[in-house]
């Protein structure tokens, strides 16, 4: 069975945000990384051939500036090989170029059982790339995916919902998004991390994809204004000195909720 | 303006995220709804919230709603009724709809809006970022449908007193192997109490409780405030409790009148989802934890120590 995986490369979450002045959006030139967000669909990917016994795990990436540093990760962690769309061009796509670009990506690969993404990125989170992905790939979906398993020719997921969870039941090939905490990925062994050095990258455009128009020409939006939300008023802070209770019984005392 | 609603029904009702909807859409011009699904149940509610028409596909037998409604979508679009604009509700069934109708019509969507603005055709949306500190407007360009989503609590729903709207049947085109998702088994993960995002108190847990054990104390309290108990991402990423009780970016946005944060840190995709809250109460050790920044009453204390003598204190009441 094969496996194709989306991985977006992101800026550290754990620096802070900031959005390009000339642009107004955000600050993608640093270094990137994995995004956690995919890890799970990389270690999901790599249970599930594991389970079948044969074939491969790929990933699919688009990044403006040639980054490969997250690509590497999902590589040591037992992937196979990656292409990146790579294309100063594609500065500015919106969440359906993305996804038009991921589907050339994947037609490049040769196409695979499975298609797995996150159900939102961490820095994006338009949440959409997923299913417009299946759409332009003409593939069923199972969004917001829990727990997985391909029982021959045959995926079944159940599914979040609003009021609990579905089981749902869909033919290969097919795509899904998976959540945090569906499995728990693995660390990239030492091993892993020199055998990914050598692991096939295949990098190329948009243009190569024939994939056109992207970045702004292709976006079919216009970023108007940018302003602060306004701010909370700073409450009052106290430490506990064993009374700490006492303060939030008057505050909700106050408040007549008791 | 000619604006659509998608709209969701849930046990026979549109869902509260349905209804802002259609009210925030009233304001902005004409209102059609569109509901995946049976629409005679919900006439009386969507018309009653400014909707004068109801297109339905009838039910879906089983299919997962993304390809099949916005199938339905594209074709009365195409056969001639095509709206300026198609407000969605941010939930898991209509996300789905919205992006598999963003290629269908090769239009860019915009989701996580808070606000939506028209003036002139023109149709400009406004998103929170960096965990709601920031708010960006974008405007579409090019021609509609502009395709937007909404993240739910933006707008409060309010009764118009308009009468039923007209059913319309739309009926669903073939749609080959992308439909070809099943529903073979419905599970409801039943809550005691008042529902998470309509609960006038809302207490919420995090990773700060130490054990999945502890968290009893969050449902003692939650109870005794006649509130619903919340979590961080991280205890129900650690599967201390179901996904339904997340509060957040990828969870539920709540906007009950008291808040209350116990060992959580603030991260911005927490804040997110309960920002808008009228009180915010949090009880962390750590006094630089972010938190504390948007918190109405902090108590930098042991979750452990206060949280018992708080119950105590409730209990003796
Ligand atoms: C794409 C994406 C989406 C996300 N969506 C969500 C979401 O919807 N909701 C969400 O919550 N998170 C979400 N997250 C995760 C988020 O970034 C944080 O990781 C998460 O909110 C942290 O949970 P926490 O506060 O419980 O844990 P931590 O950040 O570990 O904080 C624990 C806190 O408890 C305090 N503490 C420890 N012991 C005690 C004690 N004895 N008494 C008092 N305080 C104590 C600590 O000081 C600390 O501040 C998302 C992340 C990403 C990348
Ligand atoms: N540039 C990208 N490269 C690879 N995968 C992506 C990219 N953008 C989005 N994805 C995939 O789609 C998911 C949802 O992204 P988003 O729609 O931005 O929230 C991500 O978590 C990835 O799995």
């Amino acid at each position: 069975m094969n496996v194709i995986v989306c991985v977006k490369q992101i800026p550290d979450p754990a620096l802070p945000g900031a959005l390009d002045s000339s642009t107004n959006t955000l600050k993608r030139d640093g270094k990137l990384i994995l995004d956690e967000s995919d890890s799970y669909g990389v270690e999901m990917a790599l249970q599930l051939v594991d389970k079948a016994g044969g074939g491969e795990v790929s990933l699919v990436s688009m990044a403006p500036n040639g980054e490969v540093s997250g690509l590497r990760t999902a590589l040591a962690m037992g992937a196979a090989k990656a292409v990146l769309v790579s294309d100063p061009a594609l500065q500015g796509s919106d969440a359906l170029t993305t996804a038009r670009v991921l589907a050339a990506a994947v037609g490049r690969i040769g196409g695979a059982d499975l298609v797995i993404a996150a159900t939102e990125s961490s820095d994006g989170y338009t949440g959409t790339v997923p299913e417009q992905l299946a759409e332009v790939l003409g593939l069923p979906s199972v969004t917001f995916a829990k727990h997985v398993e391909i029982d021959g020719s045959t995926l079944k997921a159940s599914r979040q919902t609003e009021d609990g969870y579905d089981e749902v039941e869909c033919p290969l090939p097919a795509l899904i998004s998976v959540t945090a905490g569906v499995v728990e990925p693995r660390y990239p062994s030492f091993k892993g991390i020199m055998a990914a050095k050598s692991k096939p990258v295949d990098t190329v455009t948009a243009g190569d994809l024939g994939v056109d128009p992207v970045g702004w020409a292709g976006a079919g939006q216009q970023i108007s204004d940018v302003a602060k939300a306004p701010e909370r008023a700073a409450g009052e802070i106290v430490e506990d000195d064993g009374e700490g209770f006492a303060k939030i019984v008057s505050f909700l005392e106050n408040l007549k909720v008791i | 303006m000619n604006v659509w609603v998608y709209v969701q029904g849930s046990k026979g009702a549109p869902t509260s995220a349905s209804l802002e909807l259609l009210t925030k859409a009233r304001s902005l011009g004409d209102v059609t709804a569109f509901v995946g699904g049976d629409g005679a149940a919900l006439a009386e509610a969507v018309g009653q919230h400014g909707a004068a028409k109801l297109y339905a596909t009838g039910d879906l037998g089983g299919r997962l709603p993304g390809p099949a409604v916005s199938a339905a979508m594209q074709a009365v679009i195409e056969g001639g009724d095509s709206p300026d604009l198609i407000m969605f509700p941010q939930s898991y069934e209509a996300r789905d709809v919205l992006s598999r109708l963003s290629v269908k019509l090769g239009k860019t969507v915009l989701t996580n809006n808070v606000d939506v603005a028209a003036a002139g055709g023109a149709v400009t949306v406004t998103t929170p970022i960096f965990g709601g500190n920031t708010l960006v407007s974008t405007t579409f360009t090019g021609d509609g449908p502009f395709l937007a989503g909404f993240r739910p609590k933006s707008f409060a729903a309010e009764p118009s007193g308009g009468g039923a709207a007209e059913v319309v049947a739309a009926a669903v085109p073939e749609v080959g192997p992308t439909g070809a998702a099943m529903v073979v088994a419905t599970h409801v993960e039943e809550t005691s109490g008042p529902k998470l995002d309509e609960a006038a108190v809302v207490v919420s847990g995090g990773r700060g409780l130490g054990e999945q054990a502890k968290y009893e104390l969050i449902e003692t309290l939650a109870k005794l405030l006649r509130g619903a108990p919340g979590a961080s991402r991280a205890i129900v990423d650690a599967g201390w409790v179901p996904y339904s009780y997340q509060v957040g970016q990828t969870g539920k946005v709540v906007k009950p009148g008291v808040y209350i944060a116990a060992g959580i840190s603030g991260a911005t995709q927490h804040m997110v989802g309960m920002k808008g809250s009228k009180n915010i109460i949090a009880i962390n050790k750590d006094k630089e934890a972010p938190i504390f920044g948007i918190a109405d009453l902090g108590i930098v204390g042991d979750v452990h120590k206060v949280l018992p003598k708080l119950i105590e204190a409730l209990q003796s009441r």
